[in-house]
């Protein structure tokens, strides 16, 4: 057994991650700089980390994904990466051609003390930035939060293009989270369907699911413009979905340039759902229009044709802390018992929230921010479930434990369909469903002796 | 986008066969801004040390550079499975300001006590190069505590490309070699060097090496042990397989214990053939020459109907290739001359002049030759070159896809053995399936360009 080496009994480290649950700030932000019409990512750094980035990028999207680096040497290390910076500014504009160069930073440059800003405002006085083109920077040191940070402060710095007192633009900004491209395109449906006009950044629907057309191009053309994010200062509110990816953005709208902002939980499951389409209801002023109502009804049909195989069933779940919140709601609406809920990404708020929502329940749930796959593995140990959900790297526990598994969330290696299809909204919440009943039913199937396994279920 | 449209710094690493002699630039850093396919000095390090199945490797840094390497190659264990585990200190704001090494000292006594490594390896990255850790002190008084070798590799991100990474690594391999006992090990033995156990190769080459009256002490790194790589100096030749992964170590063992070493190739049947007929020419003994010949003539006796068969659909097809090291190179390019295909385009992240030298010479005229390309030089060639099927690794493949170009990953993500007789037939195979596949007559450009 390949975890052989997980001992049951739990002692407290300080000191050590062993297989993490998380990742560091920079691949969050190359993600979410994906998600601007036009735009290479740049790393600030060595060129490892951009190397790994668009490998782990790549291998859960199935898609070329380019991004540059500072390529830091020694010299770079000792005496600052400024001139790599901007060289590499100008080598891009040059050769690439971007509308946007999106950088962000690495524990390297943090440490060495650069200072983006300034590099910036360089690169400009140099004329390295032609007209037209725009520079974003987002400071994502790898030793602080996590990949989920990183995202958050890339989307940030988005928002800080946007300027105070801007023409009014009568839309509405949603901030989707760190989500897979086939739940951004599932938002503006929805939100289109409402009849309310948005801005949605990042968006990288398009960019991460593209067609094969027998052309490879850097930029395809897809992604949030940089002008519609120039102009979301303008919008008459934005909605943030998942406080931990989008709230900070969203924020800083509010502050700066005076829209108002509401931060609702990743419209996952159904009651996530219900209240962001209620949201988007009462900033169109209209009813929720009849498709939408059908979509739901479709959800709760489902979930009334097949209660009798959620209730009271175990789960075991590990992600980012906006998909497990509106998760662990999901769960318990449908009758189903989150027993240990782990993110790597540090913050007690999180664990509050979790316990929060478990609650009004009949059972109590271990959590855990700034945990790691090994200590679920422990928990699975002590208190057995019955399925997990999470990433690819849950097929470890999954084998050695010989628990069904549902792969969902950062990274999926090993399975496609997630960026293809959505599981936020109604229409997620019926796939969130169709997954967990399948391995849920398969391994009753599996499992049944020859007298009990039944046709019917 | 026209294949004039690079980096003009970068015209020195392009090259093309026949047209002049052959002056590339290679073996520099990347130019700040290019979207190169290179990756740092850690990841030559992690690559290499990575197999060795039964020590603990723990990366001391922040939570990604362990994250990213977390059991990505296949490199696998007929036995224990420790190193498919993910370590890392997790070097947090605070660890940056104070320093990390009471934390890296903490981690690895917990970690030695639970597991019992037969050895640790610990990692340093960008960071700990910076903030200044001093990795050699921890790692001497937790081995000096623990009875076990620990062994810092100073494999810092900046400090250097992947190359610098390997020689870090084989200067941690030097520090175990000569440290166990090399009695009663056979005149007729090697260590295998430069091979990672990629989908289990290794133990088809071992499992040759066996049947032609040859002793393997270690196998280094793939399916690796601490103990055997620890009496390695025991063995009488070396065989060098790879780049320069493990070239440096073989030279350091020839310097320190006089231990000769061979350069091989096990992909495709001539190189294949070669290796074996080396070994034996180098212990000059007419036994082993008849059997490694009787070797070479079962297997291909076995393998060289189904291979015709292949090559019979794949003649005439054009290849294109994109590799780590420019060694690997030379094997692929015998391998589709085998095949009767034609190579039009090769190039490596981190060949040298003498590799690309050589390249030019088996290659025909008119090749690309490129050093460290970048995605949009790399898709102009394709197009250019009017390529059929593109050889390269993660980053490569979906760039040849959207192409509407087939694809064979010779590289980490490999899910067949391409080494060794059965290799080369796993090899064509894969070839074939993906050039043959239905799916390319579906491309929209394609089907204008009447290509299908």
């Amino acid at each position: 057994m390949l975890l052989k080496h997980t001992p049951e009994m739990i002692s407290e480290r300080s000191a050590l991650m062993i297989n993490p649950a998380k990742t560091c700030q920079p691949i969050g932000a190359m993600y979410a700089a994906l998600g601007i019409k036009g735009c290479l990512p740049h790393s600030h750094g060595s060129q490892g980390c951009c190397a790994y980035h668009r490998s782990t990028l790549t291998r859960h999207y199935k898609e070329p994904v380019a991004a540059a680096t500072s390529s830091f040497t020694e010299g770079a290390s000792v005496f600052g990466g400024q001139a790599n910076l901007i060289q590499a500014i100008d080598n891009i504009f040059t050769v690439y051609e971007p509308d946007v160069i999106a950088v962000h930073t690495t524990c390297l440059s943090e440490t060495i003390g650069d200072d983006l800003p300034q590099i910036f405002d360089k690169a400009i006085k140099e004329n390295k930035v032609p007209a037209g083109k725009t520079l974003i920077g987002a400071s994502t040191p790898s030793y602080a939060g996590s990949h989920v940070t990183g995202f958050a402060n890339m989307v940030k710095a988005m928002a800080a293009l946007a300027q105070p007192g801007g023409e009014k633009t009568g839309k509405v900004n949603i901030i989707p989270g760190w989500v897979e491209p086939a739940d951004m395109e599932e938002v503006k449906r929805i939100a289109s369907l409402v009849g309310v006009p948005i801005t949605l950044f990042p968006d990288t629907s398009g960019v991460l699911n593209g067609p094969l057309t027998g052309v490879y191009s850097m930029f395809p053309e897809a992604g949030a413009s940089i002008d519609d994010i120039k102009a979301s200062g303008g919008a008459i509110g934005t909605l943030a979905l998942g406080e931990w990816c989008s709230a900070e953005a969203a924020r800083l709208l509010d502050s700066r340039c005076k829209v108002p902002c509401s931060v609702l939980d990743l419209p996952i499951g159904l009651q996530a759902t219900d209240r962001f389409v209620d949201t988007l209801r009462i900033i169109a002023g209209q009813s929720v229009p009849d498709e939408i109502v059908r979509e739901r009804g479709r959800l709760v049909d489902l979930i009334s044709d097949m209660h009798q195989y959620f209730y009271g069933r175990k789960v075991a779940l590990v992600g980012d802390p906006d998909q497990l919140i509106a998760m662990t709601e999901f769960l318990v609406t449908i009758d189903m018992v989150p027993v240990h809920v782990v993110t790597g990404t540090p913050g007690k708020k999180f664990e509050k929230r979790i316990t929060d929502l478990v609650a009004g329940t009949d059972h109590t749930v271990n959590v855990r921010a700034a945990g790691d796959m090994f200590l679920l593995h422990q928990w699975i140990k002590n208190e057995p479930v019955d399925l997990i959900i999470g990433n690819s790297y849950c097929k470890y526990i999954a084998r050695d434990e010989d628990l069904p598994l549902v792969r969902w969330g950062f990274p999926i290696l090993d399975r496609q369909g997630h960026q293809h299809f959505p599981t936020v909204g109604y229409i997620g919440g019926l796939r969130l469903l169709e997954k967990i009943l399948d391995a849920l039913l398969d391994r009753q199937d599996r499992d049944a002796s020859e007298a009990s396994f039944e046709l019917v279920l | 986008m026209s294949s004039g449209h690079f980096l003009e710094e970068r015209a020195g690493q392009v090259q093309r066969t026949g047209a002049a002699p052959l002056a590339i630039d290679c073996n520099k850093d990347s130019l700040a801004g290019a979207v190169s396919q290179r990756a740092c000095v850690f990841c030559g390090s992690r690559v290499v040390l990575y197999p060795i199945a039964d020590a603990l490797h723990l990366v001391h840094g922040p939570i990604g550079c362990a994250v990213y390497t977390w059991d990505i190659r296949g490199a696998l264990s007929s036995g224990p499975e420790l190193h498919r585990l993910s370590f890392s200190t997790d070097l947090r704001e605070l660890d940056v300001i104070f320093g990390g090494e009471k934390k890296l000292e903490q981690a690895l006594r917990e970690l030695i006590e639970r597991h019992r490594p037969a050895a640790a390896f610990v990692y340093s990255t960008c960071i700990v190069g910076i903030i200044g850790d001093d990795l050699e002190a921890v790692c001497r008084r937790v081995a000096a505590d623990t009875k076990i070798p620990v062994l810092p590799v100073q494999s810092e991100g900046f400090k250097g490309n992947k190359r610098a990474g390997y020689e870090a690594a084989c200067r941690a391999l030097g520090r175990l070699i000569g440290t166990g006992d090399s009695s009663g090990i056979e005149r007729h033995s090697i260590n295998i060097l430069g091979d990672f156990n990629l989908a289990g190769e290794i133990w088809t080459i071992c499992d040759y090496y066996r049947r032609i009256g040859i002793k393997v002490v270690a196998t280094i790194t793939g399916d690796g042990r601490v103990a055997d790589i620890c009496r390695a100096h025991g063995a009488a030749l070396n065989v060098v397989q790879c780049s320069g992964a493990t070239m440096d170590l073989a030279v350091m063992m020839e310097e320190r214990y006089g231990i000769p070493s061979l350069r091989v190739s096990y992909f495709g049947i001539e190189d294949m053939a070669e290796a074996l007929y080396a070994v034996a020419r180098h212990f000059d003994d007419q036994q082993l020459m008849e059997r490694a010949k009787r070797l070479v003539r079962e297997e291909l006796q076995r393998l060289m109907p189904e291979l015709l068969e292949y090559r019979r659909v794949l003649a005439g097809k054009r290849a294109a290739i994109y590799v780590g090291g420019a060694f690997k190179a030379f094997s692929l390019i015998k391998a589709f001359r085998l095949l009767d295909m034609q190579v039009v385009m090769v190039g490596s992240q981190t060949g040298t002049k003498e590799d690309y030298q050589e390249l030019a010479e088996i290659t025909d005229e008119g090749t690309v030759i490129v050093d460290d390309a970048n995605p949009l030089e790399l898709s102009a060639f394709i197009r250019e070159q009017g390529v059929d099927i593109f050889v390269g690794g993660v980053k490569e493949r979906p760039i040849a896809y959207k192409l509407g170009v087939a694809f064979c990953d010779h590289n980490h993500e490999r899910k067949e053995m391409l080494a060794g007789f059965q290799g080369m037939i796993n090899f064509a195979r894969e070839v074939h399936a993906s050039l043959t596949s239905p799916v390319w007559q579906f491309i929209p450009c394609r089907i204008k360009e009447g290509r299908s």
